[in-house]
């Protein structure tokens, strides 16, 4: 899949300028600059604790950056309005490693509940858009199944649906097949790959090396709180610069 | 209307006070290790005991804790002696106490047994334990440390409890207070004093009791 | 000296129990309310909010229910302000229930995975649309078990408020004794009657404990 890589600023949907987050003592961000244009698919690698997820939680707002720049479709990311925040989160969708449906609503409600809530959309628009969502990630029968009756792999695309339900232009995902049974992956980074085909722009936290590999624009591997390395697949597999990067990619291939 | 609190007659009371808070330390002290006696014989008999004997613990328990502290009192105390067991107002306090405790601790106790993983127990049958050493060195030292909060709370439940012992005389901090308000007409401020020394017993006795756990069931080992 | 059957004294036990349950009713009910207040003000996310019922809740957990119920009706009527023995067994019970709900009812919600917080942040839920939609229906199931199971609490903190002149069955008991002079077989009959108000309360919370383990599982 190639996108035209247009350079200009304005394109860019997601701008990241010398982010910094610390916890405590600990400095898990350390001065971040990414930026990532509309459509593009990134991959962010590395070894756990360089801060690949804080990284995707401050987009997103779940984590309060300390310092830095965050732009999101050309609005900056103010962490204490409350407004802003809400309107971030219309335009930027996550999945989670544990997907986090809601146990005590139906799939459809799952999907349909924030549409209707900050969308004001009526409940025949939302249950339409639901039913829609689900056959789209293959599951039209599950409208009224409850999440516990689901297998991992349908939990995580009923989340991928209810995040999409709110069309959003970046979605980010934070490890969304790592809590997954080996034969579940495959069903979801289906669903992944069809939306990077369709031109979404996606943010995602991996360890699936082939998939990154195949479906992404741009790799980023994060090493102890920075951007160690950038550039499209082929060459940051292929040929990786840095000791480090050498290092994890031979650490991860069996 | 103007207000004027006195506390200066209270703590001139100093002496009787010290008393009292030593009564109701001391009660509390006894029926702690008495009650938690009681707990650890039954919590046993209810998980693995005989079950023809089940049923003496299981109404024992339920019967406390289905009842008010005050009127298993009253009955330990004013109906007991009809049955030919007098007890001066301290032991029927503590004996109260004591019955009191060890439903609860029975009760505690249980849920931690019960959680054992059988591997732990199988591990001990293997190396020729018998019943009752496997129960006291492998099931239930991990068991205390893992409901030791929960049995620390009720501790101080019970120790709160007492207050009510000084209606049939017991010398404990409630009846001191009752005593010094009833001669210095100072009710508020006596009960406003006692209640204070209350809570600071209540968050004494649970610090130390955090700590004596930490020192003698979590022991040195690294748990 | 009047023969006193066990008929007239379990008839008048349980007349003076019919007040129990009324007082028993008032505070829970009463307590409730409280401490849903109590528990939303916490939750409104001030440092101040959070210490100052932190404080309440120890207040009331760290001493005991008899000076609370003393200090209502005996302390205040010192500082001119006289409640009957009603009014004061019912405000301290009330505030004393809610002091426990809302540390319950904090637990439960606490229980609530942070993730279930976090996909509703993500889905630009603002904060009183996640309460009212995520958090408070499944922290509604967990919390109904140990509510249900503390209203036993209740009951049998009424038997105190005998000793600020309320006439329920603890103090009937007490009075019934002094009359008879039969305080094994009254005091036996008090405890049973607090037994049958009681054990049915703990079976049914019990088992309420169970339907929620079982689903969660």
């Amino acid at each position: 899949m190639q996108l035209a890589h247009d350079t200009s600023a304005k394109m860019h949907i997601v701008q990241i300028g010398q982010l910094k987050k610390a916890f405590g003592s600990n400095q898990v961000l350390k001065g971040i600059d990414l930026n990532v244009q509309a459509g593009e698919v990134i991959a962010i690698i590395g070894k756990s604790g360089s801060g690949k997820s804080t990284l995707l939680r401050c987009i997103n707002g779940l984590e309060a950056f300390d310092s830095g720049t965050l732009i999101v479709d050309q609005l900056p990311l103010l962490h204490d309005d409350a407004a802003a925040m809400r309107a971030l989160r219309q335009r930027v969708g996550m999945i989670f490693q544990s997907f986090n449906l809601f146990p005590h609503l139906t799939v459809g409600r799952n999907i349909m509940l924030a549409p209707t809530l900050v969308k004001k959309e009526s409940a025949q628009q939302a249950a339409d858009r639901a039913r829609k969502l689900l056959a789209r990630v293959g599951l039209s029968d599950k409208f009224d199944a409850h999440p516990d009756q689901l297998s991992g792999g349908q939990q995580q695309r009923v989340a991928i649906a209810r995040a999409l339900a709110m069309e959003p232009s970046v979605l980010l995902c934070d490890e969304i097949t790592s809590a997954l049974d080996p034969e579940l992956v495959g069903e979801v980074l289906r669903v992944v790959e069809s939306l990077a085909q369709e031109g979404m722009t996606l943010m995602m936290v991996t360890h699936e090396m082939s998939f990154a590999r195949r479906v992404s624009n741009r790799v980023v591997f994060m090493h102890e709180g920075r951007v160690h390395e950038i550039g499209p697949p082929a060459e940051l597999f292929g040929n990786p610069q840095t000791a480090e990067l050498k290092q994890f990619l031979s650490s991860i291939h069996d | 209307m103007r207000v004027e609190l006195d506390f200066l007659s209270i703590l001139d009371q100093w002496p009787l006070l010290l008393s009292g808070i030593a009564w109701t330390l001391g009660l509390t002290a006894v029926s702690a290790v008495f009650g938690v006696l009681i707990g650890i014989t039954f919590a046993w008999v209810r998980a693995w005991g005989p079950t023809w004997f089940k049923w003496l613990p299981a109404t024992y328990v339920e019967f406390i804790r289905n009842t008010p502290f005050i009127v298993q009192l009253f009955f330990v105390f004013f109906g007991l002696p009809m049955m030919g067991v007098k007890l001066s107002p301290e032991a029927a306090s503590i004996l109260a106490m004591v019955l009191n405790l060890g439903a609860y601790a029975t009760e505690i106790i249980r849920a931690g047994i019960q959680a054992t993983p059988r591997g732990q127990i199988e591990a001990g049958s293997s190396l020729a334990l018998n019943r009752m050493q496997i129960y006291l060195h492998i099931i239930l030292p991990p068991a205390l440390r893992k409901v030791w909060p929960a049995l620390v709370s009720q501790i101080i439940i019970v120790m709160l409890g007492s207050a009510v012992c000084g209606q049939i005389s017991t010398p404990e901090l409630s009846f001191v207070a009752n005593l010094i308000q009833s001669r210095n007409f100072r009710a508020f401020e006596t009960y406003i004093f006692a209640t204070i020394v209350y809570l600071l017993l209540a968050i004494g006795l649970r610090a130390l009791l955090n700590w004596l756990g930490a020192r003698y069931f979590f022991g040195a080992r690294r748990g | 000296m009047v023969e006193f059957s066990l008929w007239d004294i379990v008839r008048n036990l349980v007349i003076a129990a019919q007040w129990t349950v009324l007082l028993s009713t008032i505070a829970f009910i009463g307590g409730g309310v409280v401490g849903g207040l109590l528990l939303v003000f916490r939750m409104s996310g001030s440092i101040l909010a959070n210490r100052l019922v932190a404080g309440y809740v120890q207040l009331f957990q760290g001493t005991p229910l008899l000076m609370q119920l003393f200090l209502t009706y005996f302390g205040l009527a010192l500082l001119g302000v006289e409640l009957s023995s009603w009014v004061s067994a019912s405000l301290a019970l009330t505030l004393y229930t809610s002091a426990f709900l809302v540390e319950i009812w904090r637990g439960c919600v606490n229980a609530i995975p942070k993730g279930q917080w976090e996909a509703a942040q993500s889905l630009a839920l603002n904060f009183s649309e996640q309460v009212r939609y995520i958090i408070f229906p499944q922290a509604l199931r967990i919390a109904i078990p140990p509510t249900v199971g503390f209203l036993v609490q209740v009951v049998k903190g009424t038997a105190l408020a005998s000793l600020i002149g309320f006439v329920e069955l603890t103090k009937a008991g007490t009075m019934i004794t002094n009359a008879t002079f039969k305080p094994f077989l009254v005091y036996g009959c008090v405890a049973v009657i607090y037994f049958i108000l009681c054990y049915p309360i703990s079976l049914y919370a019990k088992s309420l404990e169970g339907k929620i383990n079982a689903t969660r599982a």
